[in-house]
Order: structure tokens, then C-alpha cells, then sequence
């Protein structure tokens, strides 16, 4: 069945946009910043996975440059912030976002200037491999996507209500001076949250690699990700996968039962419509801060 | 030796000299208030021993060590609480959530043993629990004990904030004006709950209060401010009988003549 298939494949984008608008939206609550060079942090993730995987490069084990991958975008998340972000204290968000939207250049450029620009997969385990359900033929690197996300979304809800360190993120997101009280280091949270957010930008990065092609422009997905997570409503993290799973879901149905063209525009058709008539997005959770 | 001191504290805003020259030690077990007009410098001198402010001059003591080169971070582990005269919870969430993130300085829990739910870390929690139990019991915070904090009335919220305080197992709170904004009934039960935080806990407290009935009814020892300068130090009777306090707050006589 076809539409078996489209729902698969829908699913497995929806997980990637999810994790990256996951990533824009624990910076958003940590810190009331969006970053803006999410999506090319996921591309740095997928690149640096690549380089140590590929034979083409450094040729080490999948099941190594996996974690390596994840362990240095999360070091590279702690570090722009701790080094960078932090020095941007006071002032205006405007100005938060440049600097963001400038890293995502600098990122770009710096890939492009290492693996270069032409488009290149990851080389994994599972790359091409196919599964059978009743039937149908689905590719093992989609199903992959689905389980990895579902696993990695009962983790992080383990880790937010479970771990000292999870619980402190929260407090900090929803009152700093209060949480500064209850001795929890903001500033560390902070960078912190940059790592974690660093850290799902290449889990994202590496799902993202193995079930198609990347080049230095492949962060720009990023945008798609950003309306993904306003749908789902900025400041709620299941908002943030839902949103992704909308966006996912509604591109290969609207290419395939839509006029031609739509597809395209659809995730963000149906951003405007929830700016219109739900601005807080689906989940809302931001309220009107008091001054 | 006092439990805080503040010894030749002065901090200023460009000019305007917040706190100047201020000196005052509070004494293990004592509730010491601070009072004063609007802009008095009170809730400076908080935000000075908060560690969100550094003074210019002078020196800040806790337990006998000076505090000025902590972080605002550091000053909970030392055993110092405190409420807002605003109120500063976590709006998103319980009550008891609420008195949880109170024991955070108490968490000696690692990440990997949070993740696997160890026996220690479950130990760790019936205590954490056992602990804001009590609190929750003393404030009588049982009925909202699972609402959330957004739709509490503002004397709940006053509650739960001074009951995370207390979740912290405070050597010395920080009360900014506990009384703002409550009935004349909610304001004795704060009088009770002083009362019984020093007898009873044996919590320091220092309070920024406007209202002068609460003030005497549980202070043992007053500090009147005006303009960021200390006018008199005393008991409640001797500050309130005080010519230069009473000229702070009504004006030179020649003015009210």
C-alpha cells in the first residue's frame, strides 16, 4: 500500500525536524534565545560523524564515531555558549539572533571548506537495507529514524523529570532568579543546555546522513524545523516533535495528492494558519513574561 | 561570633549611594528586621548579601567568613534562603515541585545514578520527600500540595515560596516584607511561623517589613535605615521612639507644624 509507505517516510522527516526543532526549543527555554544555527549544527554533526566514519576519511567504526560524533557537537554546544553566547549578556535579542544566524554561515563554510560541497552519505550499517512488514517494503534507515526518536524521547523525559541536572534545566527555564536561590549555577545550565541541544543537533544529524545525502546547505533544513517548532508551540518540547511530525507528515501527502508546487509551500501554509487562529502554536506553553 | 555581619558596606549606582558605610551583625537564633521608607536601601542590602550585587567598600561575613568572592550560586549552600517581596516561583509547576527544587542543595545524586534509579537515589528521594513533608505539614500547604503555582491565591503563593525556603534547610532566611499584600489573619500566622522557624528549627531571621505591628511582635532586635544610611539599632521600642527614626519617617517638625 502506498500510503503505508508515504506515512513511513513522512514519519522518519517528521523525527528529524522534531529533533532539531527540540534543539531550538530547550535554547529557547534555557535561555530566551533562538538559535538560529541549529539546523547547521545538525549538518556539522552529520559532517564530523561522516569524516570519522567514511572510508573516504578517517574510516573508523560506525559504532565509535557515533558517540565521538554526539560527544563533540555536545562539547562545541557547551563551548559556543560558554565562550560566545555568554559574552552577548544584556543584550537585545536581535542582536542574540544575528550572531546565531552568523554561526550557521561560519559552520557552513567551515564544512564546505573540509568535506567540500558536493553531496555525500553516511556510510552505516543499515545504509540500503530493507524491511518487510506484511507485504510492504519499507527502508530499514526510515524505521531506524522513528525508533531512535521514540527511544531518545523517552530519555530526555527521563532525564527532565528524573536527574538533578534535568530538574535544575527546568527551574532555570521557568525562573532564573529563583533558581540562582536554590543554588543551581545558571550560567553552567546554560551551557549546558547548549551541549544537550549540540548533542540532538547530531543525533539529528547522523539520522538525517544515513537515510539520504548531505552538503553544507543541508543545515538550512533548519527552517523547516523552526516552523515546525512554532506549530507545535515554542516552549514546549512534545510541542516540538509534534510540530516536526505535522511538517514530516504533510509533505509527501501533499506531493502526492496535491497539484505539484504545494508540497512546498504546505509546512508553511499551515504556519501561517496556526499564527492566525492559534499563535501560541498547538502545545502552548509561552505566556506573556511580567516586567 | 555573629552568624552575619556586614562591616562598612557601601554600594552606589553612579552617584546615588545606595548603601552607605552600612555595619550591623545578626546573631545566631535572632530575628533582627530591617525597616525603613521606600528606596531605604533594604532590599539592597539582600540583593549585597544575595551576592547579586558587589559592594564597593566594605566587607560581608557569614559564619565568620566573608562571602564576597562567592557566587550568587554558592550563597544556597551555605545554608542561605530566601523569599521575594515579588514572589519568585517556578509558575509552571507544583506545589511540591515546587519544595523539591528547595532541596537541590541536598541532591548529592550523580547523572548516571538519576538515569539507572539506583537504590541510592531512591533512598535519596523518600528522604528529599520526608523533608517536604514536614514542611508542607508545618505551613499547612496539604490542600494545594499537587496545584499548580499559576491560580494560587497570592497568600498560597507567599506560603509555598517561604515553605521552599524552609524545604532548604536554611541556617538563615531572608524574608522580604513576608506580610505585603496579606490579611490581618495570614499576617499572625507569619508571626507564628517566625516564632516557631527560630524555636522551633533554629533558622536565623533577618526581615525587610513595613508593617510595625509584625515588627514588634517578633523581632528581637530592629535596624532603621533612610537613604542607604543606618539611623539607630535597638530594640522594636527603642528604634520606634528613636527622634532621627521618627523624623525619617514623618519629616522634620518644623514640616509638620
Amino acid at each position: 500500500m502506498d500510503a503505508l509507505q508515504l506515512l513511513v517516510s513522512g514519519l522518519a522527516n517528521g523525527c528529524i525536524y522534531g529533533l532539531i526543532a527540540l534543539g531550538f526549543v530547550l535554547i529557547y527555554k534555557a535561555t530566551e534565545a533562538v538559535n538560529f544555527a541549529q539546523g547547521d549544527m545538525m549538518m556539522l554533526g552529520a559532517f564530523i560523524t561522516l569524516g570519522l566514519n567514511n572510508e573516504a576519511w578517517l574510516g573508523l567504526p560506525f559504532w565509535l564515531a557515533v558517540p565521538l560524533a554526539i560527544a563533540v557537537m555536545a562539547a562545541i554546544g557547551y563551548l559556543l555558549d560558554a565562550l560566545v553566547l555568554r559574552r552577548m549578556f544584556g543584550q537585545s535579542q536581535i542582536a542574540v539572533v544575528i550572531l546565531t544566524i552568523a554561526l550557521g554561515f561560519i559552520a557552513r563554510f567551515i564544512a564546505g571548506a573540509i568535506w567540500g560541497h558536493e553531496p555525500q552519505s553516511l556510510e552505516s550499517p543499515i545504509a540500503g537495507m530493507e524491511v518487510r512488514v506484511g507485504g510492504i517494503v519499507l527502508g530499514l534507515d526510515e524505521v531506524a529514524v522513528i525508533v531512535v526518536t521514540v527511544v531518545l524521547t523517552g530519555v530526555l523525559y527521563l532525564f527532565f523529570s528524573r536527574t538533578r541536572l534535568g530538574l535544575a534545566m527546568q527551574a532555570t527555564s521557568q525562573n532564573q532568579l529563583a533558581a540562582y536561590y536554590m543554588g543551581i549555577p545558571v550560567k553552567r545550565v546554560h551551557s549546558l543546555t547548549w551541549a544537550l541541544a549540540g548533542a540532538m543537533a547530531a543525533i539529528a544529524g547522523i539520522l538525517f546522513a544515513t537515510k539520504g545525502a548531505i552538503d553544507p546547505n543541508s543545515g538550512l533544513l533548519g527552517i523547516k524545523a523552526f516552523a515546525a517548532a512554532v506549530i507545535g508551540g515554542f516552549g514546549s518540547l512534545p510541542g516540538a516533535l509534534l510540530g516536526g511530525l505535522i511538517v514530516g507528515l504533510v509533505e509527501p501527502f501533499s506531493a502526492r495528492y496535491i497539484a505539484a508546487g504545494f508540497s512546498q509551500i504546505m509546512p508553511y501554509l499551515i504556519l501561517l494558519l496556526i499564527l492566525v487562529f492559534r499563535p501560541d502554536g498547538i502545545l502552548a506553553q509561552v505566556r506573556q513574561k511580567k516586567v | 561570633m555573629s552568624l552575619l555581619e556586614l562591616d562598612n558596606v557601601t554600594l552606589a549606582f553612579g552617584g546615588v549611594k545606595a548603601v552607605d558605610r552600612v555595619s550591623f551583625a545578626v546573631e545566631e537564633g535572632e530575628v533582627f528586621a530591617l525597616v525603613g521608607p521606600n528606596g531605604a536601601g533594604k532590599s539592597t542590602i539582600f540583593n549585597l548579601i544575595s551576592r547579586f550585587y558587589s559592594p564597593q567598600e566594605g566587607d560581608i561575613r557569614f559564619d565568620g567568613h566573608s562571602i564576597l568572592d562567592l557566587a550568587p550560586e554558592d550563597i544556597a549552600d551555605l545554608g542561605i534562603a530566601r523569599t521575594f517581596q515579588n514572589v519568585e516561583l517556578f509558575e509552571q509547576a507544583t506545589v511540591l515541585q515546587n519544595l523539591l527544587v528547595g532541596r537541590h542543595r541536598h541532591r548529592r545524586t550523580r547523572l548516571w545514578q538519576d538515569i539507572l534509579f539506583t537504590p541510592f537515589v531512591r533512598r535519596e528521594e523518600v528522604r528529599h520527600r520526608i523533608a517536604v513533608e514536614k514542611v508542607i505539614e508545618f505551613l499547612e500547604l496539604e490542600p494545594y500540595r499537587e496545584k499548580y503555582i499559576q491560580g494560587l491565591p497570592y497568600g498560597v503563593r507567599k506560603m509555598v515560596e517561604m515553605g521552599r525556603a524552609l524545604a532548604m534547610e536554611p541556617r538563615l532566611i531572608l524574608l522580604d516584607e513576608p506580610a505585603s499584600g496579606l490579611s490581618v489573619e495570614e499576617t499572625q500566622d507569619i508571626a507564628f511561623w517566625i516564632e516557631d522557624m527560630r524555636k522551633l528549627m533554629g533558622i536565623t531571621v533577618v526581615m525587610v517589613e513595613h508593617d510595625m505591628n509584625l515588627v514588634r511582635d517578633v523581632s528581637d532586635r530592629v535596624l532603621a535605615l533612610a537613604d542607604g544610611r543606618v539611623l539607630a539599632v535597638g530594640t522594636p521600642r527603642e528604634v520606634q521612639t528613636d527622634p532621627r527614626v521618627i523624623e525619617a519617617y514623618l519629616g522634620p517638625e518644623e514640616d509638620v507644624a
